[in-house]
């Protein structure tokens, strides 16, 4: 259901749902369950539910809602002609994006093999920055990628962080870790779930984090409480670093005289100083231990630092004092949490009985872990320093010991991939070509600007600027000025819009407000600005009624779905594990899963993955694509890991199976597969797993994976801003930008938007936060679920709002440079003086969702994106840039700066305020109470 | 004699509402349901549930716990509910402790919630009876599940294990352990009315730290901090003058 | 709590005709002594009536406060332990008496049954009338236990409650006897009238006095027992639902503080100070409105009064439903 795919069982009774639970053989959830997993009832029955495809009544304006029923027939005529044309002209003309699903594998193959770049999932605008942060720096991230070994921690520190992705097992795990003694302590600017059980609660002001880890990273070499050992085995702390400032290779590593291929993966070609010889040799030389400070001269005289040196010369002034000006966050505090961490880490160490061999050949008899384990995601990710911040935060978990060890941090297949992973987009417009797949992957992982997706120009291929100067690592995309950049036609125009399970036009986009207009506004010739709207959703929701053609979607419990190693599985610290879902109620009404109308579209259009070279059909349906796709003909690698092979002997890699799909049913509909103790750990530079994770060619690469403590990838566009270096340049008016947030060593900035604001007239900082039983937009439509969330309030600092003269429950305004929203004020004492929050996504618009128009979502909820511009102000040379995080495109949700000031009397209704929509053809009424009781027999 | 219950531990408590929801899954289709949902899609909309969780700031900035706190019929020992009710309708099983409410005798007067101090008995709107908690009474005995499924539902999905479910009368039950051993303690002890239901306070684990724990001997600054020897060969005052 | 009109009528339609019936009684054995000229049947038996319609009525709008109403005959079966199930047996066992009562002045039919000591001739409907009397005050005690029993409502749980209800039921129903008398037998006016004056007087002290009680209270539970966590500062947030829910429809009673406040000097004024004065008026000034008047004044001031003690009764649950968010 939601993007945790939990376990669960449903219980029919007479054709009707009459319990959800969880699974107890689930490896995610062990039979827990969410609130929302538990209402599935009133979500599948809800009377928001689109039935009918519906195409926008000839002459009826676009957002008002009119639509008339057609056939799933006349659809595929509509887009096949449609997309065929585009596909046979200019493919970039077709943008799919997607919201919150769970398969990207499938979408990404459709659009790459219509050949558009246009093409990205819901990560730019969620937590590219937690990815690309954490992925550039230790090979790994959290998010579904890898998380905090709470079973074995001893400290645990959240930072950021309401609900998150792995929920479920999040709270299992916490309350496990709880119960066993260990020490939880949440930084936060607000107290509220996990943060309310936390043994210590750190209030922290918004976008400042970066200073604190900064900090913690200061005090913590200053006292030598860094686990010195693993800095200089496992990471590139010891490797030398150029600092000629004359040379082209100014500030990257020196690499030894004997030249040696670099592909994708660090080649182990650089230098230590050895203290033994005094002498540079190279890395992990038999014998040899680095210096990890000092200053040295070559023999050819260039001058060297060993790259932790670096790193403490950059902390040396970010010290607890300044820190704590900037956090809010008592020095002596900062101080205590430092020692906190190092002398867990440094005392308590774990020691398994696990032998295992390191990538140099060394063999260990015990794996050892330093007990300390991190979380965070949006609440630093969605910051536009947040990447630098995630790369201070994994620094100060490195220097602490604790990647992949017990205790610590852990990854998850398909991690961890060589920094960075090995897929690249096509670095030059020629890869769009009509009718031929794209030449490359939409998305992909930058190693130098080589790799930018740009033309000669540098300017950009792709409709929201990733992999542009602009955003040089935007992993993910920037799904948040797909529709702004369209309507302005800025890289380009573009005709057909696709969106897929997002609702871009209230809660996953900014300046909500504004990009409605865009999505109606019309070019002089009276042709929409986007020409074609395409949107498919389950819901009522407030972006269908934009839409020109609404494919109406099956819900979970009516559709194939596969939580693919392709994608997102859901593995464990253990091995990779993927599972699937299967259905258990046939479609309403009309619906019809998206997986099956991108197969059919992909067999009309011809894309070669779809159709045999004779140009036949090559799927009957999603569940036989799932069996028979393989990456490559023959690769053995597809969809599932599990049961593949002609009788479902093998995994990772196997021929297809015809029986597949039972033999996951038989299993909970998972398929996990435990690794060897040995290659459970380590496995940046464990030579047993990484050899086993090339031969189930998870991996290309077997090389180790050293953690970029100083990062060279960074530094190579940054020598490009500066007009080093053979690679490609920037345009002149980025290079300034590109020359200052690309550092290799982390820094701290100020959030670009308090940059540009007015802090005297906007002095408080906005953020929201996920509601556990809420996700995000789409819940309202639960009968049961909305009862908890009718409506939202602002909470503020009660000291904060009795400044402003504001009481408890009182209307007010809420005003950004950008707009302002009218909502209700809650006092609170567990929120940080200068930040205000509400809960996400719970202000709807009239109407919407199937709702009465006076339904309180609309009437007294609000949404905060009103006051969040999806663009920062002019700068100096007036242009406009997405307002995100200047190297990854990070959507910067939580940057916004607003003033709160107490409405007039007789203003009490939420604003802004909307037309409010109106139910569409195929829905069923709403009733005006319900007693539901599954199953008719009593 | 039996006095089954659920102990809640507040100490792992998030205030995820899963019991919530869960609750009023597994009741409205069993024999405790249907429950009523009023104006589901319309203004205040509103229904039975028969358990709710809440949520309490503690404390000032920046001392401040927020507790959430969960809360259903405490099936307590000595219920004012039931005496008070004229049909008998409302009454307390010998055999387990649960207190229930016989459907077909109660008259809806809702004197019961009246004499309740805790908040937790619900009349349904519709069908015009009171209810509350039954402690899924149609789950724990059912022999038709498996053993690990006779559980309240509550109890089943909460993410957390907040919720524990047994015989405090029991002193060896799992519930009786975790009172005993975590300070659990009764809601409103000066009515009298004995909660079977517990509440396990917040823990605090705090780590103290020993000036002289900041250093150890094998402090790596002790390496990192012996820097090269410049080589003998470099320049020193010893090249220029010889006093 | 949030009072239901049902119950407010009920109880002081019911107080009304149990008072009514205790006037009428008070006059029959004041006759029987001879401190009053014997009174005709035919006055005793419109009287019973006057009261069985009161209770009626007062039965009948108990019934709105049920959600199953035709499941009422099961509440006569707790009485071991329930007090409303005993209000629920007493009510029409007086309705009974009170109508055997009426039936048999209707019918002249009073065979004598025994002589007191003192020569005094006791008939059937003399037994009756004790019979009567004395399930008038169980009545009233039924009554007002199903309220001051509830040891949580603190307001309630006191004997004035019991006190009250007699004292309230027992003014408004010689206000009302004072009022048919004016009517029906004129010169008993001012037996009736001195009764009620005094009964309401000491209504009003009565009820003063629990005013003055309830104002000293200190509540028992407090948000810190209610949720077991000690800290002089706790404040809720959430309920866990936003939409309103039956714990916070029933036991609140929604109006405004300023309302609520109001109310308190308007009841004294109506339920007593006004009908003081007519009745104290009506022994000066022959009016047979007066009594009517105060009648109907009185009994506007004891639904306010009525309205005004189940609201003023705060129950702890509330505790539980202070804040949305
Ligand atoms: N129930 C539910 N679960 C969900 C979702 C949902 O909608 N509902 N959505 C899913 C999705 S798409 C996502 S991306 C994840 C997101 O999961 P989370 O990352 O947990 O999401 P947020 O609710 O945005 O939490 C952000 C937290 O960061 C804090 N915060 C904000 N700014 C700062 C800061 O500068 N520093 C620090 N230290 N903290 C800060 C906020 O107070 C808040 O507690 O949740 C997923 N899970
Ligand atoms: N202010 C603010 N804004 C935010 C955030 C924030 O923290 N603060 N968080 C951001 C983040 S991290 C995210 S991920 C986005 C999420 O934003 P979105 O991805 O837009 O998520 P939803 O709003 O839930 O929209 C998902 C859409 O999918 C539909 N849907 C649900 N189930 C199905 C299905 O089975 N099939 C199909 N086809 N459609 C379905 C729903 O009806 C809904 O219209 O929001 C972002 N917006
Ligand atoms: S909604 Fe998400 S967290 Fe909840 S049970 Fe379903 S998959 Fe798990
Ligand atoms: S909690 Fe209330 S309803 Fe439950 S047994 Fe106790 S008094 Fe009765
Ligand atoms: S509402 Fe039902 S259970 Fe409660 S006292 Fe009345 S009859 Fe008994
Ligand atoms: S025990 Fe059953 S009825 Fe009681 S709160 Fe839990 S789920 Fe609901
Ligand atoms: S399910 Fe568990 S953690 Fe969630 S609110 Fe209920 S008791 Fe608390
Ligand atoms: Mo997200």
């Amino acid at each position: 259901m939601c993007a945790c795919r939990c376990g669960i069982r449903v219980h029919i009774r007479d054709g009707e749902v009459r319990y959800i639970d969880g699974n107890p053989d689930h490896p995610l959830n062990g039979g827990v369950i969410c609130a929302k997993g538990s209402s599935g009832i009133m979500k599948q029955y809800s009377p928001a539910r689109l039935t009918k495809p519906l195409r926008r009544k000839a002459g009826a304006e676009r957002g008002a809602g009119e639509f008339e029923e057609i056939e799933w027939e006349e659809v595929f005529g509509i887009l096949s002609d449609r997309l065929g044309k585009i596909r046979s002209t200019d493919p970039k003309k077709f943008a799919l994006f997607t919201g919150r699903d769970q398969m990207q594998a499938l979408t990404g193959l459709f659009a790459r093999q219509f050949g558009t770049p246009n093409y990205a999932a819901h990560g730019g605008f969620c937590s590219v920055n937690m990815a690309a942060g954490m992925i550039y720096t230790i090979g790994g991230s959290f998010w579904e990628f890898g998380g905090p070994d709470l079973e074995r921690s001893k400290l645990f520190i959240m930072i950021g962080t309401a609900e998150d992705h792995h929920s479920n097992p999040l709270k299992i795990a916490i309350s496990k870790f709880k119960r066993e003694g260990g020490r939880f302590i949440s930084i936060n600017p607000v107290r509220t779930g996990y943060s309310a059980i936390a043994d210590e609660w750190v209030p922290i002001r918004p976008g400042t984090d970066g200073a604190l880890f900064l900090a913690l990273i200061h005090e913590i070499i200053a006292l030598g409480l860094y686990d010195r050992d693993f800095l200089v085995r496992y990471t590139n702390s010891g490797q030398l670093v150029n600092l000629d400032d004359a040379h082209d290779e100014f500030g990257m590593f020196v690499r030894t005289e004997v030249p040696q291929e670099e592909g994708c993966y660090d080649p182990q070609n650089k230098l230590w100083w050895d203290r033994n010889t005094n002498k540079p040799v190279v890395t992990h030389t038999e014998g040899a231990d680095p210096y990890l400070f000092g200053e040295f001269a070559l023999p050819d005289g260039t001058s060297v630092k060993p790259a932790f040196q670096l790193l403490k010369e950059r902390v040396k002034d970010y010290t607890p004092e300044w820190a704590s000006a900037i956090t809010g966050i008592p020095a002596e505090t900062i101080k205590r949490l430092a020692h906190e961490m190092g002398i867990t880490a440094r005392d308590q160490k774990i020691e398994l009985p696990i032998a295992w061999t390191d990538s140099w050949g060394k063999e260990h008899d015990t794996v050892v872990g330093n007990p300390v384990a991190f979380h965070a995601m949006r609440g630093l990710a969605a910051h536009s320093n947040g990447f630098q911040t995630i790369r201070a935060m994994s620094i100060l978990m490195t220097i602490l010991g604790t990647i992949d060890r017990p205790g610590g941090f852990r990854h998850k297949a398909p991690f961890p991939r060589p920094i960075p992973p090995c897929a690249r987009t096509p670095n030059s417009p020629l890869a769009v070509k009509p009718n031929h797949p794209l030449d490359g992957l939409a998305l992909g992982w930058p190693a130098d600007p080589d790799d930018l997706f740009v033309d000669e120009n540098g300017e950009p291929v792709r409709i929201d600027k990733a992999f542009s100067w602009e955003y040089p690592l935007s992993v993910h995309g920037l799904m948040h000025n797909v529709i702004t950049n369209a309507w302005r036609g800025d890289p380009y125009e573009i005709d057909t819009l696709l969106i897929f399970m997002a609702n871009m036009s209230w809660n996953s986009t900014m300046n909500a407000q504004e990009v409605r207009e865009m999505l109606n506004d019309k070019k002089e010739n009276g042709e929409y600005k986007i020409p074609f709207l395409v949107v498919c959703d389950a819901f009522h929701s407030e972006m269908t009624a934009f839409a020109d053609l609404i494919l109406p979607d099956t819900t979970y419990l009516e559709r194939y779905d596969v939580m693919s190693m392709l994608d997102r599985p859901i593995s464990e610290f253990d091995g990779p594990v993927d599972s699937v879902r299967i259905p258990i109620m046939p479609p309403t009404g009309d619906c019809k899963p998206f997986q099956e109308v991108l197969i059919e579209l992909g067999s009309r259009l011809k894309f070669p993955a779809f159709v045999t070279p004779e140009g036949r059909r090559k799927y009957r349906d999603y569940p036989d694509f799932i069996v028979n796709f393989e990456t490559e003909p023959g690769s053995g690698i597809g969809f599932l890991s599990g049961w593949r092979g002609k009788g479902g002997e093998k995994f990772m890699r196997g021929e297809p199976n015809p029986k597949q799909w039972e033999m996951y049913a038989q299993n909970n509909c998972v398929f996990h597969y435990e690794l060897p103790r040995s290659y459970q750990f380590m496995r940046n530079w464990n030579k047993g797993y990484l050899d086993w994770s090339q031969r189930n060619r998870i991996t290309r690469y077997s090389e180790p994976i050293l953690i970029h403590l100083y990062s060279e990838v960074l530094q190579k566009f940054k020598l490009a801003a500066q007009g080093r270096g053979i690679t490609r340049k920037p345009p002149a008016h980025l290079a300034k930008r590109v020359e200052s947030y690309f550092d290799p060593l982390p820094f701290y900035y100020e959030p670009l938007e308090a940059q540009m604001s007015d802090k005297g007239k906007y002095p408080l900082a906005a953020v929201t936060q996920r509601p556990m039983a809420m996700y995000h937009s789409w819940d309202s439509q639960n009968a049961w679920l909305r009862q908890i969330h009718t409506y939202n309030y602002l909470y503020v600092n009660a000291a904060t709002a009795k400044s402003s003269g504001i009481a408890d429950g009182d209307w007010i305004w809420v005003e950004s440079q950008w707009g302002k929203v009218r909502c209700m004020a809650r006092y609170s004492e567990a929120v940080e003086p200068g930040t205000v929050w509400t809960w996400n996504a719970i202000g709807k618009a009239a109407g919407a969702w199937n709702l009465t128009p006076d339904a309180n979502e609309s009437q007294q909820g609000f949404l905060l994106n009103h006051l969040i511009s999806e663009e920062l102000p002019e700068n100096r040379e007036g242009a406009r840039y997405s307002n995100s995080d200047p190297i990854t495109g990070q959507a910067a949700w939580y940057d916004v700066r607003v003033r709160i000031y107490k409405a007039e009397a007789g203003e009490e209704v939420s604003s802004p305020q909307f037309e409010p929509m109106k139910p569409y053809p195929g829905m069923k009424a709403r009733p005006s109470w319900i007693a539901y009781f599954g199953g008719k027999n009593k | 004699m039996t006095q089954l219950a659920l102990v809640i531990d507040l100490n792992v408590c998030v205030g995820c509402h899963a019991c919530v929801t869960s609750c009023k899954e597994w009741n409205t289709s069993g024999s405790a349901g249907p429950l009523v949902d009023e104006r589901p899609y319309g203004a205040d909309p509103t229904g039975t549930f028969f358990n709710r969780v809440q949520t309490f700031e503690v404390g000032e900035f920046p001392n401040t716990e927020t507790v959430h706190f969960p809360k259903s019929c405490l099936h307590c020992e000595d219920p004012p509910c039931v005496p008070v009710c004229p049909t008998g309708a409302s009454y307390k099983r010998k055999e387990d402790g649960i207190v229930l409410v016989d459907y077909d005798k109660c008259i809806g007067c809702k004197y019961c919630s009246w004499a309740c101090p805790y908040g937790v008995r619900e009349i349904d709107e519709k069908s015009k009876v009171m209810k509350k908690c039954t402690l899924c009474v149609d789950r724990i005995y059912d022999q038709s599940l498996a053993e690990i499924d006779r559980k309240p539902s509550c109890v089943k999905a909460c993410p957390t294990s907040a919720r524990l479910f047994g015989d405090i009368h029991d002193p060896e039950s799992n519930v009786s352990i975790a009172i005993r051993e975590n300070g659990g303690y009764a809601l409103m002890p000066e009515w009298g009315t004995h909660p079977s239901n517990h509440y396990l306070p917040r823990r605090k684990t705090n780590i103290k730290i020993h000036e002289d724990e900041l250093e150890r001997a094998d402090n790596p600054l002790k390496v990192d901090g012996l820097l090269p020897k410049p080589a003998k060969s470099e320049p020193s005052l010893d090249d220029i003058t010889s006093w | 709590m949030n009072p239901a009109f049902s119950v407010i009528f009920l109880t002081t339609l019911i107080g009304a005709g149990q008072g009514l019936f205790l006037a009428l009684f008070t006059l029959q054995s004041y006759a029987a002594f001879g401190l009053l000229p014997k009174e005709a049947d035919g006055f005793y038996a419109t009287g019973s009536l006057i009261a069985l319609a009161f209770l009626a009525l007062g039965l009948v709008a108990s019934f709105f406060h049920l959600g199953h109403p035709e499941r009422a005959w099961r509440a006569a079966s707790q009485w071991r332990t329930s007090w409303l199930s005993r209000e629920v047996i007493v009510l029409p066992t007086f309705m009974g008496v009170v109508f055997c009562y009426g039936l048999m002045h209707f019918l002249h039919w009073k065979p004598q049954v025994a002589t007191l000591p003192s020569g005094v001739p006791v008939d059937l409907s003399d037994l009756f009338g004790i019979f009567g009397t004395m399930l008038a005050f169980v009545l009233f005690g039924c009554t007002a236990m199903i309220y001051a029993c509830l040891k949580f409502l603190r307001e309630w749980n006191s004997p004035l409650t019991v006190v009250n209800y007699i004292l309230l039921g027992g003014a408004s129903g010689f206000v009302l006897a004072a009022f048919y008398a004016s009517v029906a037998a004129p010169e008993l006016t001012k037996f009736f009238s001195g009764w009620a004056f005094i009964i309401t007087f000491l209504g009003l002290l009565g009820r003063i006095a629990s005013l003055v009680r309830n104002k000293r209270l200190r509540p028992k539970s407090t948000i810190q027992t209610a949720i077991g966590v000690k800290h002089p500062k706790i404040v809720q947030k959430s309920v866990g639902f936003m939409g309103g829910s039956f714990n916070t429809r029933e036991f609140f009673h929604g109006k405004s503080e300023a309302f609520f406040k109001m109310l308190k000097p308007a009841f004294l004024v109506f339920a007593f100070v006004l009908p003081l004065a007519l009745l104290a008026a009506s022994f000066s000034v022959a009016s047979a409105m007066l009594a009517g008047f105060a009648f109907i004044v009185q009994y506007g001031g004891l639904l306010a009064e009525r309205w005004y003690f189940f609201a003023e009764a705060n129950h702890p649950q509330n505790l539980y439903y202070q804040s949305i968010g």
